[in-house]
Formats: C-alpha cells, structure tokens, sequence
C-alpha cells in the first residue's frame, strides 16, 4: 500500500467511523424515546433529536478539537514553556535536543513541523495526534527523553512523524474522543433504564401489555447495543492501530534511514516498559508502546490480534533489524 | 452534426488532460525549488552559528589556533561560494574542518564538560542533520519531478513547456557521511 492509498483510506476510515458512532447515539436515543419516555407506546423523538445532535456535534468537536483533550487528559505541556522554566544546563539540553530532532523530522518529511509536548511521566512512551499535518502535536515522556540517546530518539520522534504523514493521527484522534463520547453516554443510557423500568412497573396495571413481541424485540436490541457500546468502541480502536504501527516503523526508517535507532528505542522501551500512569484507557491505541501495560501484546495469534492495541514488540523489532541488514 | 460534437468532446477532454499533466508537473517543480531552499537555509544558520563556537571554545583550545582558523576560513570560503556544485564542494570541506574540530575537543576535558560547548555542539549536529535530511527530501522530490518529466505520456508536455531537468545530490565524499556520527557520539 503506497503513501496516498492509505492516506485515501485513511480519510475514509473516519468517516467510517464517525458515522458508526452517530449511529450508535441514535440506537441509544431512539431506546430512550420508546421505552423510558414514550413508555413503549408512543414514539416523540425527543432523546433521538437530542442524541443527534449530541453525537453529531460530539463527531465535528472530536475533529477539531479532539487533539487538545487528548493532550490535556495527558497533562503534557509545551516543549517551549518546558525550556523556559528549565533550572539546569542538562534540563535545557534535553528539551532543546527534543525541538531539533521533531525540527529534523519535520524536514525529512517535507511537512510543517509539528508542536511538541513534553509528559511528566517516568514511564518511557509517546504519541501523536492532530487534524492533518499542518495541526499536528507529537508529544514524549519524560522518561523517554531520560533513557533514550539521540539517534534513538530519532527514530521515536520519525515513528510519529510517519503517523501525522500518513494521516493516521486523524482517525486515531476521533476514535479516541468518540470511545470516551459513547461511554457516557452509555452509562446515562443505563440509568435512565433503570429508572424507566420502576415507572413501567407501576404503569402496567392499567393497560395490556403495550406494543407487543416488537417493542420487546426492539427492547432486547435496544439493551444489548447499551451493553455493547463500550465494546464496540474499543474494537474500532483496536481496528485502527495495529497494522499501522508496522506501516509507521517502516515509514520512520525510511525518514532516518536509520532503523537501528527505532530498533533500539524499542528495545529499551520494552526493557521498562511498566504502565504509564499518565496515559488513560481511551487513548492507548495513539501511543507508540501499548501504556497500560498488556501482556497480550506480547503474544500472536488471532485472539491476540483481535484484542491487543499494538504488535508484538520482538516481532517490530526483529523486522526493523531486518531492514538495517538489507540495506 | 453529431461528428461535429464527438469531435469538440474529444477536444475538451484532450485540453483537460493537458491542463492535468501541466499542472501536476507545476506542483512538482515547485515542491522541488521549496526543497532546495529548504537546504539553503540551514546551510546559512550553520554559518551564524559557527563564530559563536569557536569563541566559546577559543579560550580553551589556544593552542588549535591553526584549527580554529581552518574552520573559519572553510566557511569564509563556502559562504563566497558560487553556484551548487561549487557551494556542494566547499560546505563539504567546512564539515571537515568542522569535524576536525570537534575531534580535538575531545582532548579538552573542561570543554566537554562545559554546557555551553555541549549546547553548540547539538545545535551544529543538528543543523548537519538538518542538512542531510533536506538535501534527502530534495532529491527525493526532484527524483519524482524527473520521472514524471522523462516518463511517457507527460514528457510530451514537459519538452514544449521547458520542464528542464532537476540535478541531485551526489554524496561523493565518504568523509561527510562519517562526519555526522562523530558529532552524534560527541553530543551524548
């Protein structure tokens, strides 16, 4: 697959995946409608107006905004304002250093350089994240800038300029804010089921039963898209991140020409890799190391590849040997 | 009457097939001249930064005097540089002197200690790699121009609209592809 064809498929993948999460929203607010407010009756499209417009606007929020969440759920903080405040000549090094090598990569890959971020994690990791490559953000761990030397850094930073070039940030970016978006709307899903079900009890005295064997059809689906939302969430992240972590070590290696650096900066990550405390669930699959930590990551198979948000490390590593020997 | 449709049809699409080919060619070109200037750039802030490291370094090394003067020279001389096989020719000697440089250095044990040294010393590495990284996405770019220009069916339209050809880089010298990797291991 060449540059364009995934970047294509890229844009369609969001789309893709904004209009499923849309979706979903209407199930659930069309549920709310039928069952808790018009009590299995009577449909006012109250919720689904609602839900709507919640989803839709939760859709368009996600693309433009959905990089400054991402980074302020993380804590991280402007490379800039890192220097500035920087006490010691070793602290100002290591930002300046970070500055240069996203500097280099941006020209390496012909595109505006993005801003960078610093988190004030122990735990070595980074990610990218963005709209398109003219508003892209790469941000590292502290315990990244610790551990790594400066080709390996490279390679870590080129990892991540391959994500913005290939648009992946984008889709990675909506996925993360939509997943968070349809958690809770799940959970007030659940809720106003809970209380729908007290006030159905108590009206059912009066009256025969309602819609019949179709409302309690559409009931049963209705509960089970509630209980499944989470998953389904976390499947299209899933989805969305495995493949192209080969893609963008392969692409990363290319801008450095240098793949023994990625290789290394792996290695290393791997070698202390425990959880990073400050990344959270939703936007694991943006990182380039899996930050909570899985085991499963490490394993193959289908089940693995169906549930782990990042490829076996050994196998990324052994491919980016690969590549240095053949050159 | 309808030949005489077919005909114009056939016209439209030939002229927006032109317009296509042109324009794509356009936008190669001009990707390519953004790519060299690109390169220009970080050659000029080599330049600006040189003078500040050899002053911080000159009260140290009094006795690389000759060194010192070589690395000055070498970028009087590239900067006075005419033409990009010439200026190829003369940034490639400043980056051996440059390498000279840093090399002796390593003999100064309250240079590589000192921060302010550490400090240029990653903003030059740095600048090298700059270097090397835009001259890559250049000949990559102009690699794709060229195709593009020699390649049927566009190079009947690149010859009558004077797409020229675009020249690369060469990296003859294996001096300047070590180089970097000496100042890598002296910014760890």
């Amino acid at each position: 697959m060449n540059l364009l064809e995934q970047q294509a498929a890229n844009r369609r993948r969001t789309w893709l995946v904004m209009a499923v999460f849309i979706a979903l929203f209407l199930l659930i607010g069309a549920g709310v409608d039928l069952f808790v407010i018009g009590n299995g009756e009577v449909f006012v499209p109250l919720a689904t107006a609602g839900a709507a417009a919640l989803g839709g606007g939760q859709a368009y929020w996600s693309l433009q905004h959905g990089d400054r969440s991402v980074l302020r759920s993380t804590a991280a903080e402007p490379v800039g304002d890192r220097l500035t405040r920087a006490t010691t000549d070793a602290e100002r090094f290591r930002y300046r250093q970070l500055q240069n090598v996203v500097d280099e990569m941006a020209i390496a890959s012909g595109l505006p350089a993005p801003r960078a971020y610093v988190i004030p994690d122990p735990d070595p990791n980074a990610f990218a994240t963005g709209k398109d490559p003219a508003h892209a953000s790469i941000a590292v761990t502290e315990g990244l800038l610790d551990r790594l030397n400066r080709d390996e850094l490279q390679g870590v930073v080129a990892h991540e300029m391959a994500h913005i070039r290939n648009l992946d940030i984008r889709l990675m970016t909506v996925v993360a804010a939509l997943v968070g978006a349809v958690l809770l709307l799940s959970d007030w899903a659940m809720r106003a089921m809970r209380f729908g079900g007290m006030r159905r009890g108590r009206s059912r005295r009066g009256k025969d039963g309602g819609g019949g064997a179709l409302a309690i059809v559409l009931l049963v689906i209705w509960v089970l898209a509630i209980m499944l939302a989470p998953l389904i969430g976390r499947l299209l992240a899933l989805a969305v991140s495995r493949e192209r972590e080969y893609l963008a070590d392969a692409t990363g290696a290319e801008l450095t020409r240098n793949p023994l650096g990625l290789a290394g900066a792996l290695e290393k990550i791997e070698g202390v890799h425990g959880p990073t405390a400050s990344i959270k669930r939703g936007t694991a699959h943006l990182c380039i190391a899996d930050p909570l930590g899985l085991r499963i990551d490490n394993r193959e198979g289908r089940w693995a590849d169906l549930w782990a948000t990042h490829p076996p490390m050994a196998k990324r590593i052994a491919r980016l040997k690969q590549m240095a020997y053949a050159a | 009457m309808t030949g005489l449709l077919v005909g114009l049809g056939l016209v439209a699409l030939v002229v927006i097939w032109v317009i296509a080919i042109y324009n794509r060619l356009v936008n190669l070109r001009n990707q390519k001249e953004n790519g060299w200037r690109q390169i220009d750039v970080q050659l000029k802030r080599r330049h600006d930064l040189i003078p500040n490291l050899v002053n911080t370094v000159r009260g140290a090394m009094e006795f690389e005097r000759d060194t010192l003067t070589a690395v000055m020279d070498a970028r009087a001389r590239a900067m006075a540089a005419g033409g990009p096989a010439d200026a190829g020719r003369k940034e490639g000697e400043l980056t051996q002197a440059l390498g000279r440089l840093f090399a002796l250095a390593e003999n100064y044990p309250q240079l590589r200690a000192n921060e302010n040294v550490k400090m240029l010393q990653e903003e030059l590495a740095s600048t090298e790699n700059k270097i090397s990284f835009a001259r890559q996405f250049y000949n990559d770019i102009a690699t794709k121009y060229n195709i593009a220009r020699e390649t049927f069916p566009s190079n009947m339209i690149a010859g009558p609209f004077g797409f020229t050809r675009a020249e690369l880089f060469e990296i003859t010298e294996p001096a300047e592809r070590a180089v970097p990797q000496v100042n890598l291991s002296l910014g760890r």
